[in-house]
């Protein structure tokens, strides 16, 4: 088969577009470095997405047959992609999110951008589990200060009379208005000694050097036109792209990193999707940011008599602790909002109010360690597929309920019915939990020695399940949410998971915030690769997105993902000035 | 793989990137605390076509046909049934709900055998009790079957399939009602359209019993 060459030798190859990809092609193209970016989806500009749409536009009104999230999702792909299969070990689960654009899952994300604080570095220490990182808060600090001013994001700094000493302060835009309801949910939390603040979401609310502010249409993960949100397409590509050093490649699925006889790497293959040929690209650093699992997959994928358990592995590490948030979720609905009265509720593409942990579990003797933060939603959001689906459980519950001649009991039909759909329309409110799970050595991908995907790359094999740590914080989302609830004079929307589905606990991965699998350490025994992200065996061979995550904190990896690629990539700026790599 | 439907026009993208990142070399901190009220009006003039749009698949799609007449006939009645029209809206066959099952069917046919196999079930159980088929019964005979498979807690053993297959009917019903344009309106519903978010309005807030004076230690946007 012929393989075409590039002449040209790039100084860095960037393998992935998201957040780590794409904050790494703008801090090394913008220092100059000539780049070459490799995508494995196509061209996305969320100028030409499905923002302001109204369901009637689609003939499925939104429905989700072809996207997990919905028809106007941004994401392209999802948890299954024809011919790009992935395996499970028999007794373990893990569902694999993947989104093949420019830009990658940073399309659809939830802009909830969350410093990790102080603590969230040395778990170890605090609690004996996992492992600490060899980087404190203040190393990462600065990179987080830069990334809050590079690409904006609202919130606030807590006050100190919080408690809350695990958030950090940061940059912050001002943060929209509480929704009426998002108040009501404080003024009960407030009895319940849970803080409810402001959330902090990377969305504009002044505008940004070009970029509007944004106008509040809650659309966010429909991929936003006027780039008031962050989105890696939105705010790193074009600065990278304009440098003049960058030459974007999309539709190209990395297969291999190459190395030569020193152990060095000198480029990537790939096969391009647009004409099912095999390409190189020569380059003097390769930086990976393909997504952790994808990323661990091109390593272990990269096998040579110099690496025979793929490249940087000599650890055995890669592929190992692999983790994923936490998920519970719990609605109520609440008689007091219903036949609400009609305003633009909109807001901004997500909560205006969150709850982050609030209990110190060795204080509160605990029976699991870490935590989750909690997520609101809910309210008068445009009407969409599946809406007030199952209405039969729940619209008998507070005055005349049903239709028909004869019933006070859920169901019904005609004009009680079409009056009960007004009546519960915007009375709805949900809490998700998102917390932290323990990184274990037990929970890992490996290359699947039986398949390859249909470009004939050897596939990942998912060996995932959730500990007592994880099943034990479901419970408590559960217990908590129920008693949110029930505190603000709700009923539960459906009923409480209990031990049987293991709290509700979502399946891994299911939360979208896949990390580690190539984690940063110390010893070059335990850790694939260094502090910045650098592998000891192949020091010209970087990762730059969640893969080098060693533990996962209660909050969402995007932010702590961009501010350790920028952190790598002013470290590899360094390093070439010093002729070290 | 999903073939994407918007978003893919590789010149317009290209033609976006090298236009806007000009402005994203520079940024300073200073520059985003100034509001610039006229630039982002201006920049929030989307088109909004409220016309349906379909692509070449979804177009095959509407020209196939799954219900027979006969069934169409059910589903219109049904729906009508379900959502009447009053003094606010329309009903059912006013929001086009009947054509929006159809489609759902051939979208998603796992749903094609439960839908087919409930609307026999109707006319079977329509023909025990009433001699003739459900579309042919009076309005009165069809609500005194319906009555009978609509609450579904109330139900009889012998009339739980039915029940069933109504509780899936009514929420397709309803999907099809309250995300056309008119049941939309219906709802009144107001977003989905540039807004400046100034917070809900005090007959909303006193409607729930909280107040900004709850959050006055904070300053919003």
């Amino acid at each position: 088969m012929q393989i075409k060459e590039s002449s040209t030798v790039y100084d860095v190859c960037i393998v992935g577009s998201g957040a780590g990809g794409g904050m790494a092609a703008k801090t090394l193209a913008e220092a100059g470095a000539k780049v070459a970016l490799l995508e494995a989806g196509p061209m996305f500009d969320s100028a030409n997405g499905d923002m302001f749409k109204w369901p009637y536009q689609s003939p499925r009104r939104g429905a989700n047959t072809h996207r997990p999230f919905g028809e106007f999702d941004a994401a392209y792909g999802g948890w299954e992609i024809e011919g790009e299969p992935y395996t499970r070990a028999a007794g373990t689960q893990f569902d694999w999110f993947r989104s093949r654009m420019l830009g990658g899952r940073t399309n659809h994300w939830g802009r909830i951008s969350l410093r990790f604080g102080e603590k969230d570095f040395k778990r170890k220490s605090l609690d004996g589990l996992g492992d600490d990182w060899p980087i404190s808060y203040a190393d990462i600090k600065p990179y987080y200060d830069k990334v809050d001013k590079m690409i904006g994001v609202f919130g606030t700094n807590h006050d100190r009379s919080l408690g809350l000493d695990n958030e950090p302060d940061g940059y912050f835009l001002p943060p929209p208005k509480p929704r009426a309801y998002e108040l009501l949910v404080k003024k009960s939390c407030d009895q319940l000694d849970i803080p409810v603040v402001p959330s902090r979401l990377s969305i504009l609310t002044r505008p940004l050097g070009k970029r509007a502010a944004c106008h509040y249409c809650s659309q966010c993960n429909r991929g936003c036109v006027t780039h008031s949100n962050f989105s890696s397409p939105s705010v790193l590509i074009p600065p990278a792209m304009d440098s003049g050093n960058v030459t974007l490649i999309t539709n190209a699925m990395a297969r291999e990193v190459l190395t030569n006889d020193e152990g060095l790497a000198t480029g990537v293959s790939y096969v391009s999707k647009d004409d099912n040929m095999e390409y190189t690209i020569r380059a003097k650093t390769v930086v990976l940011a393909a997504s952790a699992c994808e990323t661990s997959r091109l390593m272990l994928n990269s096998k040579s008599s110099r690496y025979p358990n793929g490249l940087g592995n000599s650890s055995g590490m890669v592929g190992k602790y692999l983790m994923d948030s936490t998920g519970g979720d719990l609605g109520g609905i609440f008689p007091q909002m219903m036949d609400g009265i009609p305003y633009n509720e909109d807001g901004v593409g997500g909560m205006h109010m969150y709850m982050p942990w609030w209990v110190d579990n060795q204080k509160a003797k605990l029976n699991f360690p870490r935590g989750y933060h909690i997520e609101i939603w809910g309210g008068r959001g445009m009407p969409s597929y599946g809406f007030l689906g199952g209405i039969h459980g729940y619209n008998s519950w507070f005055g005349e309920g049903g239709g028909g001649e004869r019933s006070h009991e859920g169901g019904g039909y005609g004009q009680a019915l079409k009056d009960d759909y007004r009546r519960y329309y915007g009375a709805m409110v949900g809490f998700s939990g998102r917390g932290e799970p323990v990184a274990l050595e037990s929970n890992y991908c490996e290359i699947d020695p039986n398949m390859v995907d249909k470009w004939g790359i050897p596939v990942l094999r998912f060996n995932y399940v959730w500990s007592d740590h994880e099943i034990l914080q479901a419970k408590h989302m559960q217990d908590t949410f129920e008693e949110i609830i029930h505190t603000m004079g709700g009923k539960l929307l459906w009923n409480k998971a209990g031990a049987d589905s293991n709290y509700g606990i979502h399946a891994p991965g299911r939360i979208i915030h896949e990390v580690g699998t190539a984690r940063m350490g110390k010893d070059s025994k335990k850790a694939p690769v260094n502090e910045y992200c650098q592998s000891f065996d192949c020091k010209n061979l970087f990762v730059a997105d969640g893969a080098s995550f060693v533990s996962m904190a209660d909050k969402n990896p995007t932010w702590t993902i961009l501010a350790l690629s920028l952190r790598t990539s002013e470290y590899i700026i360094d390093q070439k000035k010093k002729g070290n790599i | 793989m999903e073939k994407p439907k918007n978003g893919m026009d590789r010149r317009t993208s290209l033609k976006y990137m090298s236009g806007a990142a000009a402005s994203l070399a520079s940024l300073s901190w200073v520059a985003c605390e100034a509001p610039e009220e006229a630039a982002e009006v201006s920049a929030h003039q989307h088109p909004t076509s409220e016309d349906l749009v379909l692509n070449d698949a979804d177009q095959k799609l509407m020209e196939q046909q799954f219900f027979t007449e006969h069934e169409m006939q059910m589903v219109t009645v049904l729906g009508n049934l379900i959502i009447p029209a009053d003094d606010r809206s329309g009903n059912a066959s006013d929001a086009g709900v009947p054509e929006f099952i159809e489609f759902m069917m051939k979208d998603q046919p796992q749903h094609q055998t439960g839908m087919r196999g409930g609307l026999r079930w109707l006319d079977i159980t329509s023909d025990k009790q009433f001699e003739k088929a459900f579309v042919d019964c009076s309005e009165q005979e069809q609500k005194k079957l319906l009555d009978q498979i609509a609450f579904p807690k109330q139900a009889k053993p012998e009339m739980s399939q039915g029940a069933n297959f109504f509780n899936n009917f009514r929420d397709f019903v309803a999907t099809g009602f309250f995300t056309s344009k008119l049941g939309i309106e219906d709802l009144k519903y107001m977003g989905n359209q540039a807004n400046v978010w100034q917070g809900s309005p005090p007959e909303v807030l006193q409607r729930l019993g909280v107040s900004y004076d709850d959050v006055d230690g904070y300053e919003f946007a």
